[in-house]
């Protein structure tokens, strides 16, 4: 097994044209990021951040405008979609709503076998149980939900489905959108601690998209937070908590509930103003300087680029 | 008289073509003038039921039963007729939900369904007066540049500025009770602290009383001062705010604070998660809802309804692990 990462991403763009008008969405602006092997990035950020876009543009769901994608060594970016089909077994994804992301016409044997299909693993259905058996019980199902359909189950076991069926086979690197989003409290727990034994056993990358800060920490080795398109700051997942840099990641973990009365009673206002902005237009600069408490006359004029201040540790701002 | 809602034995069930969906199965708490008290539950727990009923906004399934009560300023809500729970509604008693796009018509001008709401109750106002208190409350509730906003449809609003134009609805009567079902949700979490700030506020002003439903802990934490937890119909732990979070006295109580993230501590914790699923509510469990899942059950407590235990000033729980009979091994509860 090589050394080199898993996944690299270099200055990916995703833009959308709006149907009407000629005006553009700045989904994706110039991402960079890497990920090695059996490490996890969590890719946190609010609504219109780009986080799902940028997932899906690596997995080449969308077309990227600009940028390089490389897995595992080899360039994918401008693979047709044809060429990239054997590379899929290597890159799959858990999607964030469990309801619509599972055939409601097929038995979960189906579903979960449906990939071994696909890239001509098995061929007849026979052999279906001896990949999908093991893989039920590896997400804490039984042999005998193999049978029944989607809708006659909760939540958290759909997502295990979908899971499974992202698993099956045997990927390095597996995109998970916002995989427990749509899940109780008390299940998110189980989906996060089985993301990670499996990592642990098998040695696989995540890219693990999601907007709760809090519950990323528990899953990401490096944590990387978007604002509006672009990377604001990057670095390993317990710096961000313990010495957050960029004014909206402060912001950001300033919001986030604390459930401890004492501590909420004595948390300072430290939360944000006003609303995200859209990105057809996004502020010219800095993108955050409209919400931003520090804004300098620069912030407007020019944009920041990440860079790294501290060992591991980038920042796009102009305090630095 | 202190409590502005008392609800008794509340049960409500839904009488589905695949049986009785048992959603609500007695259920007891008041809500104190000027209180604001946090309903924390997951998928199937009950808690938005339960609300839904002060207010009979349940369909057509939905059957509050015989015995329940609803006294609110101690009048009984359960046997109103139409009228009168209309001049409650919007009134006297408010409520706003998770998504605010299902509360606003798409085709009318915001300010004029806010409008519409004040003049349902204040038959005697005219158009401009109705206007410009619309407008006051657009600036009470913080909408930037209310006047242009006014005639603005609902979908040229972001979701935190559809959520407080629905908060200006729902306190544009000045009511005395705000029931909020998940209200921040589905909202960005720089949005949600905005909104919540704002609810304190609006709140200290007015002197109403809110009951708060959620899943979010955190949230309980920054906005109650009471809670309520509820699981498979019934309520397993009431408490004031610091109790609940120190002294917890409900297995269920306790595997919710494991299973979630706390930003203010440490990674090294693993989250623990409660195995398992939620009951089904068309066949809930004979005794206690939460045995199934509950890492400490006994033998008695999937066959009987454990009976509930005071443990202090505001302070309950139904849990057999609080008996005096109970065993002291595998009993987190013991003194």
């Amino acid at each position: 097994m090589s050394d080199k990462n898993m996944l690299e991403v270099t200055d990916l763009t995703k833009h959308f044209q709006l149907k009407n008008k000629k005006q553009v969405v700045h989904a994706v602006d110039g991402i960079s990021f890497s990920i090695p092997r059996g490490k996890t990035l969590g890719l946190v950020g609010e609504s219109g951040c780009g986080k799902s876009t940028c997932a899906r543009t690596v997995i080449r769901i969308y077309e990227p405008t600009a940028g390089r994608i490389v897995l595992d060594g080899q360039d994918i970016t401008d693979l047709s979609q044809k060429q990239l089909k054997p590379l899929r077994r290597k890159m799959q994804m858990i999607f964030q709503d469990p309801y619509a992301s599972l055939n409601a016409r097929m038995v979960v044997r189906d579903i979960i076998a449906e990939p071994l299909f696909a890239h001509g693993v098995i061929r007849s259905k026979k052999e279906a149980g001896d990949y999908v058996y093991p893989m039920l019980e590896r997400v804490g199902l039984t042999r005998e939900h193999a049978d029944r359909y989607a809708h006659e189950f909760s939540g958290g076991q759909r997502q295990r489905i979908g899971i499974a069926r992202a698993l099956v086979l045997q990927p390095e690197l597996v995109i998970c959108d916002e995989p427990i989003s749509a899940l109780d409290v008390s299940i998110q727990a189980q989906v996060v601690n089985l993301l990670k034994d499996y990592q642990e056993e098998k040695g696989i990358s995540y890219l693990f998209i999601a907007h709760d800060l809090s519950m990323v920490r528990y899953v990401s080795d490096e944590v990387g937070v978007m604002y509006l398109g672009q990377m604001a700051e990057l670095c390993e997942a317990e710096e961000i908590y313990r010495h957050p840099l960029h004014p909206y990641t402060k912001g950001l973990l300033g919001s986030i509930p604390i459930p401890n009365p004492k501590l909420a009673r004595q948390k300072e206002s430290s939360g944000m103003q006003g609303d995200i902005p859209s990105p057809v237009n996004p502020p010219t600069g800095c993108r955050f300087h409209t919400r931003c408490p520090y804004a300098k006359a620069v912030c407007s004029e020019q944009a920041p680029c990440l860079r790294e201040v501290s060992p591991g540790h980038q920042v796009a701002c102009h305090l630095y | 008289m202190e409590h502005i809602l008392e609800i008794k034995n509340l049960r409500t069930s839904f009488m589905t073509s695949n049986g009785e969906v048992q959603a609500v199965r007695g259920v007891t708490f008041h809500v104190d003038r000027g209180e604001i008290l946090g309903i924390v539950g997951e998928s199937g727990s009950g808690k938005s039921v339960t609300s839904m009923s002060i207010l009979q906004l349940l369909g057509t399934t939905a059957v509050i039963k015989e015995g329940s009560s609803i006294l609110f300023d101690g009048q009984e809500l359960t046997t109103l007729k139409k009228k009168e729970l209309r001049a409650i509604r919007g009134e006297k008693i408010s409520m706003i939900f998770q998504d605010p796009m299902s509360s606003l018509n798409p085709l009318i001008p915001v300010g004029k369904q806010v409008a519409e709401i004040i003049k349902e109750h204040h038959p005697d106002r005219n158009k401009d007066e109705l206007k410009s208190m619309v407008l006051e409350l657009f600036d009470r509730v913080k909408i930037p540049e209310p006047k242009k906003r006014y005639g603005a449809y609902p979908h040229e609003f972001s979701g935190g500025m559809r959520q407080r134009v629905m908060i200006a609805m729902a306190l544009a009567n000045r009511p005395e009770l705000l029931i909020a079902d998940e209200p921040t949700t589905a909202l960005d979490v720089t949005i949600q602290d905005q909104i919540l700030k704002q609810l304190r506020e609006l709140q200290r002003e007015s002197g109403s009383s809110i009951i708060f439903i959620t899943h979010d802990l955190g949230v309980v934490a920054e906005l109650c001062s009471r809670v309520v937890v509820m699981y498979g119909g019934l309520i397993m732990e009431e408490a004031d705010i610091d109790e609940i979070f120190e002294n917890p006295k409900h297995p269920y109580t306790l595997g919710l604070l494991r299973a979630i993230p706390d930003i203010g501590q440490d990674k090294s914790r693993r989250l623990t998660p409660i195995e398992g699923t939620p009951p089904d509510m068309t066949d809930p469990p004979k005794g206690c809802p939460f045995a199934a899942r509950c890492p400490y059950a006994r033998n008695i407590c999937a066959v009987k309804q454990p009976e509930y235990v005071q443990l202090g000033e505001g302070h309950r729980s139904m849990c057999w692990l609080l008996d005096e009979r109970a065993p002291k091994e595998n009993n987190p509860f013991v003194v």
